[in-house]
């Protein structure tokens, strides 16, 4: 890494600041992109430690592909400054990157093995090696009989893991997804998930974009959270969810008694059911006064937070929304 | 690709590197497509019918060529007068009218020479009657006045019956006057420019298809997440050129093959002023600049448009300007040492066109280093333009945008009554 330290300063948006003796995989400082008027992105930070799993949660149009595009150096930002493995021009380390984009794209006559050396010989693999590891990677994910069929002869998902295979065949120590499984049915979201952890135990640094909160909740050690082309949230899944306080799930046999008084004021009850946040004070004080006021506990459990309460407490409730609009896949897996 | 790394393993490409990455997969990918078997073929329809529209068009000539006069006449009479035309014949060629006996005449017998002209499908264009001594010529006028004289020598002839003694005129042949050298230079200067503006135009537009597939396969963001977008301009444009010059190789062959083998047909150009090799050798070159000069053009207008029918609505003004363009290096050609003919050979769009007229008339080769130079320094400004331009234009995403609403002269007013 060269020169990092001029952009750690404000590295995080809401969470906690980067491991200063962590090395950065990127960095951002206030990146802004408007397209005819429009401003798509609007002061994006970001810090991505290297060997992290990273998520980058954002309804559709919230700014996340133009974002990694910035990164990415396929598009200049107006405004602000961006670092990918140490480096000011993308295009320097693009050996050392990965990159599969929302919108996928491979030559229809290609046959899959030759469209894998391709994308490894545009990030400076030799086109023998290419070879060579594209059809070792066909077979060890499944599609050795594919190796010599043309791309317009394989089913969508079938193309889409020979354009992931392609990402990852020169071996980059950063992997960029944008919104990786979006076209993938749920097993192969599955294989996906699992290729992203085993990138993560290599050492290699993943980012990805999605919409579905819930690939984010399994995979992420961070996330940023973009809505609007600004990021409010931007460190660890842990961090997010201990935004929301706990909450407490309380079932009794008493259905009146001075034991109510021990209730915050915004319990709510549901059936035999109460719901409220758990009190600053713990769970004792409240357990205490339960007992003396003879509420006959049958149950309490307390909820931590998900990722998907943190994130409709961050981005709003309007962001949630939004995300609960953009498609099928958003209660998939 | 960078020859540091280690075996194996990816290093970071120059941009000329990535540029070959792209022009290897381009121009394997074209060549071994069956599009590319009938983009070879695609000269040959042309050929096709203008050999057709030509033995159509020379048969139809065929039968209405070669007026002939009919002979109304005595036998005896018309026998003088064909062979006094087959004696003059014999001189001045196709200067002396085709004759034909018509109708001999009985003895005594009268018969109207308008009604030898009617309804007969020969070429009878006139009726010489009477006799040697009395020739009488009935047609068209434009026809017969245009035949008095010969008709007139003929009838001297067969009345004189033998060939008045002619001088023998002695011949000294030259190579060539300078007049005619000149005139035969500025042929073969007219025929390089209008060669390489036909197959520029031809071919540039490959380009122009060649990018809107890839913004089709959406491929083109692996691409520019890749490598710089200059070298994937660089690479599509000289991928096109590899595949233009196979084409031009094979055309090439082909139509040398079949004048080899009907040498008749051979064209007869005049020697340019730097010979053949040199002016193939700078056709070439030049062929190469107008190629990636346009090229680069149609990529920039390329990179605008999304679909065929944009890039046939955008690409046209570019296809106007370029006939301008051509226009001017043709006219410039004609006036040597003129403002016109600098100004042709600095723009750099009509410069190739100028300077392979120029090596047809000039034996100076220096003045091709700095234009070829110069013209290539162009392609390459062109191709810094169109690739940020592409990145400006191309690679948009982010929320939809509001459309504004537009005043409309035709909008109705609010509370307007129908």
């Amino acid at each position: 890494m060269t020169g990092n330290a001029p952009l750690r300063e404000s590295a995080a948006q809401g969470g906690v600041s980067p491991d200063p003796a962590r090395p950065l995989a990127i960095e951002a400082r206030g990146l802004i992109k408007s397209f005819d008027g429009t401003r798509a992105v609007d002061g994006v930070d970001l810090s991505v430690p290297e060997g992290a799993v990273y998520g980058i949660l954002g309804p559709n149009g919230a700014g996340k592909t133009t974002t990694l595009r910035m990164v990415l150096g396929i598009i200049d930002p107006d405004a602000g400054v961006r670092r990918i493995l140490g480096h000011d021009r993308p295009h320097e380390v693009a050996h050392a990157i990965g990159y599969l984009p929302e919108e996928r794209g491979l030559y229809p006559a290609m046959k899959a093995v030759e469209a894998i050396a391709f994308l490894g010989a545009l990030r400076g693999l030799p086109l023998k090696e290419g070879r060579r590891r594209g059809r070792e990677l066909l077979e060890r994910h499944g599609l050795g009989h594919a190796a010599d069929r043309q791309i317009r002869q394989l089913s969508k998902g079938m193309a889409q893991q020979v354009q992931i295979l392609g990402t990852l065949v020169h071996r980059p120590r950063l992997v960029i997804f944008d919104e990786p499984f979006s076209g993938l049915d749920a097993l192969n979201q599955g294989r996906l998930e699992a290729m992203m952890r085993d990138l993560a135990a290599q050492g290699t640094t993943v980012i990805f974009s999605t919409h579905v909160i819930a690939h984010a909740e399994r995979l992420c050690d961070e996330v940023a959270i973009i809505a609007g082309g600004k990021v409010p949230f931007a460190g660890s899944v842990d961090v997010a969810r201990d935004r929301i306080p706990a909450q407490v799930r309380l079932e009794t046999r008493a259905r009146e008694g001075a034991w109510r008084a021990a209730l915050p004021e915004d319990a709510r009850r549901e059936g035999r059911f109460w719901y409220f946040p758990l009190p600053e004070s713990g769970i004792e004080p409240l357990l205490r006064a339960l007992i003396e006021g003879e509420a006959g506990i049958l149950s309490l459990s307390i909820e931590r937070a998900g990722l998907h309460d943190a994130f409709v407490a961050i981005a709003g409730e309007a962001a949630a929304r939004a995300m609960g609009q953009d498609g099928p896949e958003e209660t998939g897996s | 690709m960078s020859d540091t790394r280690e075996p194996g393993h990816s290093g970071r490409l120059s941009t000329l590197s990535a540029a070959w990455v792209i022009a290897r997969r381009d121009f394997v990918a074209i060549l071994f497509s069956r599009a590319f078997f009938f983009f070879l073929l695609g000269p040959l329809f042309p050929v096709l019918v203008g050999i057709l529209a030509g033995s159509v068009g020379q048969r139809v000539q065929q039968t209405a060529q070669s007026p002939e006069i009919g002979l109304v006449m005595a036998e005896t009479e018309a026998r003088r007068i064909l062979a006094a035309r087959e004696v003059l014949a014999a001189r001045l060629g196709d200067a002396v009218p085709r004759m034909t006996l018509v109708h001999a005449l009985a003895e005594g017998e009268d018969y109207e020479p308008r009604s030898a002209l009617e309804g007969r499908a020969a070429n009878i264009a006139a009726i010489l009657s009477g006799t040697a001594e009395a020739p009488q010529l009935t047609g068209p006028r434009t026809r017969i006045e245009s035949w008095r004289g010969p008709v007139a020598m003929v009838a001297a002839q067969a009345q004189a019956g033998e060939l008045a003694p002619w001088p023998e005129v002695r011949l000294e042949t030259t190579t060539s006057s300078s007049a005619t050298e000149r005139r035969g230079r500025l042929t073969t200067a007219q025929g390089a420019q209008t060669l390489l503006f036909l197959l520029t135009m031809m071919l540039a537009g490959m380009v122009l298809s060649n990018l809107v597939e890839e913004k089709g396969n959406k491929i083109i963001e692996v691409l520019a997440a890749a490598i710089p977008m200059e070298a994937v301009f660089m690479g599509k444009l000289f991928a096109m050129l590899g595949v233009s010059l196979v084409g031009i190789a094979t055309w090439g062959a082909t139509v040398g093959a079949v004048l080899l083998a009907g040498s008749s047909v051979l064209p007869t150009l005049t020697t340019p002023a730097v010979g053949w090799p040199m002016l193939v050798a700078l056709g070439v070159v030049y062929f190469a600049t107008a190629y990636l000069l346009l090229g680069s053009v149609f990529l920039a207008v390329g990179s605008l448009a999304t679909t065929v029918r944009e890039v046939q609505t955008l690409s046209m003004p570019v296809t106007m300007v370029q006939l301008l363009v051509f226009f001017l290096a043709s006219y410039a050609m004609t006036q040597p040492g003129t403002a016109i003919e600098y100004f042709a050979l600095i723009f750099p769009f009509s410069a190739p066109f100028a300077m392979l007229a120029r090596a047809a008339q000039d034996p100076a080769l220096l003045p091709h280093v700095p234009a070829v130079l110069a013209q290539c320094a162009w392609v390459l400004l062109l191709v810094r333009l169109g690739s940020a331009l592409f990145r400006k234009r191309v690679m948009k995403s982010g929320p939809a945008r509001v459309k504004k609403p537009r005043r409309s002269l035709f909008r109705r007013k609010a509370g307007a009554k129908v």
